[in-house]
């Protein structure tokens, strides 16, 4: 599945009926937060309950499995800084 | 495996949702325990939302919104056509949320269900039309404010005990569950699978603009609504037998009350009034899951 | 294969001969026979479907959408009550492109109770994008399920056919039931090339903005429209195939006819002898009976209602606070020609109402005796 933008001139661009042709991926949600998670690897313990409980699929583990957020979805919500179980995120203002 | 629920993504980010929804939580583990072989049907309710405008999805299976009333009625014609078609593996699930489900959708959901056609039936639960701007459903707990139910007139009206319903229909598997308790949702998830037949699932999911909650919360009140005993995690098995997921020390029902601005009118006589219908409740659960532990003790006997 | 069968089990018969794979239904009177017949079939395994004993017309129509999305051919059917209660998810498989095929027995609706014949139940859902199909004799009742699919299935429109309520569901005659290997080679197993399919996932019906929610109608109607030129091609291959044509009109003795009666169903087969009669007396009368009335068949009227001195239309249904529906839309296709010639409407035979012979002449002298038409509704055989 594509996840860019998809433009249409016409009808004919389109399909017979309202039927999904891409992913939702195209929508930077980012642009949503006022306050961005932060995390300190020194006190990360990559137990992963940040990844397990954003509701946004906006913390992936990275190849020393840290989480990392990724920024273009992030919606700020804070879930993963009240439940991270060593204090490793904080949530700081967007600029 | 790293961690304690599977890692494959099937809902993808970018998605509508609030921050801190509850009911994305609830379809992101729901589809990792359910795969990719998997079609929802899924009425009008937030996820009609969430999943994003034509042409753009973000659940990563195929799905098919239909009409407020129907979920359950589209789940049973989707089983049928597949199945005529040769394919008995892929899962049917309708994906519904409480007035979908407690109300509008009530009577296709009985129909599905009576007939024990074999699919799988989740009701996520925000307690409210969340998406049409937060009016009460019979899902709506004593007490909390709605824009229907006003702190004048709150809400007077219990929950509707959607659980002992579907236990009434006598289907194979009825569970509820907690976006707080992801294992468990997805153990039940996996269950609801493997078993034929109707298979219907209760999560609770925080809605922080309805609740008037911080978004930063949303796990914690889905985990105090279980630990104060509001919201038991429990499973009946074939309308009869009750088993408790957890069993949690009760915690204060205020320290699940006050962070929800719905709730802040309550007098400390409601609140007890609350607690005592809570308490009330619990203590029969407890009776049905005592009074069954001999079935599961002789199915687990048979499994040896 | 010859057999006597009523108009209900002619409707089976049609589901069972398309092969229709998904069978979800409500009893309602006069319905009930087409569905306990499917019932039998189904248990005795001649027709290899799956019946899903729904608990409302509203969850038939919902679970025939599941069905048709998921792949496999859907067969329902209802009447009055039944039909309304369904409005809204019709609306729903017109746009999601289901190409389901329904047999409606046109009954009047309630309250009071009634079971008795009218159109007015079907009538009303001629804005939902089905195609609607009034038949009048029990063979092509069987044979319109059958050509129903093979229309619908190639525009990913649903369809509806229609039958007067004891009259035709409750009535016996003779029928071909044509051989099954005959109906396979004209109505192929059907494929939705939008179904359901995990290996390409989609979803459907997601939310439209005003920026292109026109261009999707734009597409039903062009689409709906395939079925004037569809129903006459598909009706001569079941004429070669079969010996009997089905195109969007059937029309008697009006070559020459200065009068013509437009009507349908039932109504138009009561007609025909009275045709002959009021011709053996020196009249030159003719009947087209609309067969197909969504999509409406306005040019292959105006090229045969042109000229005319007089035409009136008969319906037995009634859109209040207007007229008869057949009349409204005929008159519609006609406005625009020069030299149209002057319209009468008559209401007749609502709840069941007997409409005889000397009802339908009497009409019809009316209209030859007045120049234009006094009244926009002529109520026919009110006591008053």
């Amino acid at each position: 599945m594509m996840s860019e933008e998809i433009k249409w001139e016409k009808e004919s661009d389109m399909p017979l009926m309202a039927m999904s042709l891409g992913r939702m991926t195209v929508n930077k949600t980012g642009s949503w937060r006022n306050l961005r998670p932060v995390i300190d690897k020194e006190k990360c313990n990559k137990c992963g309950i940040c990844w397990k409980f954003c509701p946004d699929v906006s913390i992936e583990i990275d190849s020393e499995d840290y989480p990392v957020v990724i920024l273009d979805f992030c919606k700020g919500c804070g879930i993963c800084a009240v439940e991270c179980p060593k204090d490793a995120i904080g949530m700081v203002k967007e600029a | 495996m790293r961690y304690t629920i599977p890692e494959q993504e099937i809902m993808c980010a970018g998605h509508k949702a609030c921050q801190g929804c509850g009911a994305t939580l609830a379809m992101r583990y729901a589809l990792k325990a359910l795969g990719p072989k998997t079609m929802l049907t899924l009425p009008a309710c937030c996820w009609s939302v969430i999943d994003g405008p034509f042409p753009y999805s973000s659940v990563g299976v195929p799905l098919f919104h239909t009409a407020f009333e129907t979920a359950a009625a589209v789940a049973s014609g989707i089983r049928a056509g597949l199945d005529m078609r040769g394919d008995t593996e892929t899962n049917v699930v309708a994906w519904a949320g409480d007035g979908g489900t407690f109300d509008i959708g009530i009577q296709a959901l009985s129909g599905t269900v009576e007939r024990n056609d074999n699919v799988i039936y989740v009701c996520y639960d925000n307690e409210a039309y969340m998406n049409t701007g937060v009016q009460r459903s019979s899902a709506t707990p004593w007490g909390a404010v709605t824009s229907t139910t006003p702190p004048r007139h709150f809400k007077q009206e219990r929950k509707k005990d959607m659980m002992a319903i579907m236990a009434a229909h006598g289907i194979p598997y009825t569970a509820s569950a907690s976006v707080a308790y992801a294992e468990d949702l997805i153990r039940k998830v996996n269950k609801a699978k493997q078993i034929p037949g109707s298979k219907f699932l209760h999560i609770i999911a925080p809605c922080p603009p309805g609740w008037r909650s911080s978004p930063e919360i949303t796990i914690q009140l889905a985990r105090l609504v279980v630990q104060t005993h509001m919201f038991p995690l429990y499973e009946i098995y074939e309308g009869h037998y009750y088993k408790l997921s957890m069993d949690p020390k009760k915690k204060p029902l205020t320290e699940y009350l006050k962070p929800q601005g719905r709730f802040r009118h309550l007098t400390e006589e409601q609140v007890a009034e609350i607690d005592r219908q809570v308490d009330e409740r619990y203590a029969r659960l407890k009776e049905q899951a005592e009074r069954s532990k001999p079935w599961f003790e002789a199915k687990k006997e048979k499994k040896d | 294969m010859q057999k006597v069968m009523m108009g209900n089990h002619a409707l089976s018969w049609g589901a069972l001969l398309s092969r229709a794979e998904v069978i979800a239904a409500y009893p309602i009177t006069p319905q009930t026979e087409v569905v306990e017949l499917l019932s039998n079939m189904c248990a005795d395994g001649s027709l290899k479907a799956e019946f899903i004993k729904v608990e409302s017309e509203h969850s038939a129509m919902a679970a025939s959408m599941g069905a048709s999305a998921a792949g496999a051919r859907t067969f329902t059917a209802t009447s009055a009550q039944g039909l309304a209660l369904m409005h809204e998810v019709l609306h729903w498989a017109t746009g999601a492109r289901l190409p389901i095929v329904m047999g409606n027995i046109n009954r009047a609706m309630a309250p009071p109770w009634t079971i008795w014949t009218e159109q007015t139940d079907s009538i009303a859902q001629r804005d939902t994008g089905w195609i609607q199909i009034y038949t009048s004799s029990i063979q092509e009742i069987l044979d319109s399920v059958i050509q129903a699919y093979k229309v619908a299935e190639q525009i990913y429109i649903p369809a509806m056919v229609v039958l007067d309520s004891f009259v035709l569901s409750h009535t016996n005659e003779n029928c071909e039931v044509p051989d099954q290997d005959k109906v396979d080679a004209y109505l192929p197993r059907f494929e939705n090339a939008y179904k359901l399919d995990t290996d390409k996932p989609a979803a459907f019906g997601g939310l439209t903005g005003p920026d292109w929610y026109y261009e999707l109608r734009y597409k039903i109607e062009r689409d709906i429209q395939k079925a004037l030129l569809l129903f006459e091609e598909t009706g001569k291959e079941f004429e070669e195939m079969f010996g009997r044509y089905y195109g969007l009109i059937e029309t008697y003795k009006l070559d020459d006819a200065d009068v013509v009666l437009v009507t349908s169903a039932s109504i138009a087969s009561t007609a025909r002898p009275v045709i002959d009669q009021m011709r053996s007396e020196g009249h030159k009368v003719g009947l087209i009976r609309i067969r197909v009335f969504r999509p409406f068949p306005s040019e292959l009227l105006r090229k045969l209602l042109s000229g005319r001195k007089k035409v009136l239309v008969v319906d037995r249904n009634i859109s209040f606070g207007m007229s008869g529906a057949f009349y409204a839309e005929v008159k519609a296709a006609l406005y625009n020609v020069k030299g149209r010639p002057p319209m009468w409407g008559y209401i007749a035979g609502l709840g069941g109402r007997d409409v005889p012979m000397d009802v339908i002449k009497g009409m019809i002298e009316q209209t030859m005796k007045e120049d234009h038409p006094t009244q926009d509704i002529i109520w026919i055989g009110v006591k008053r």
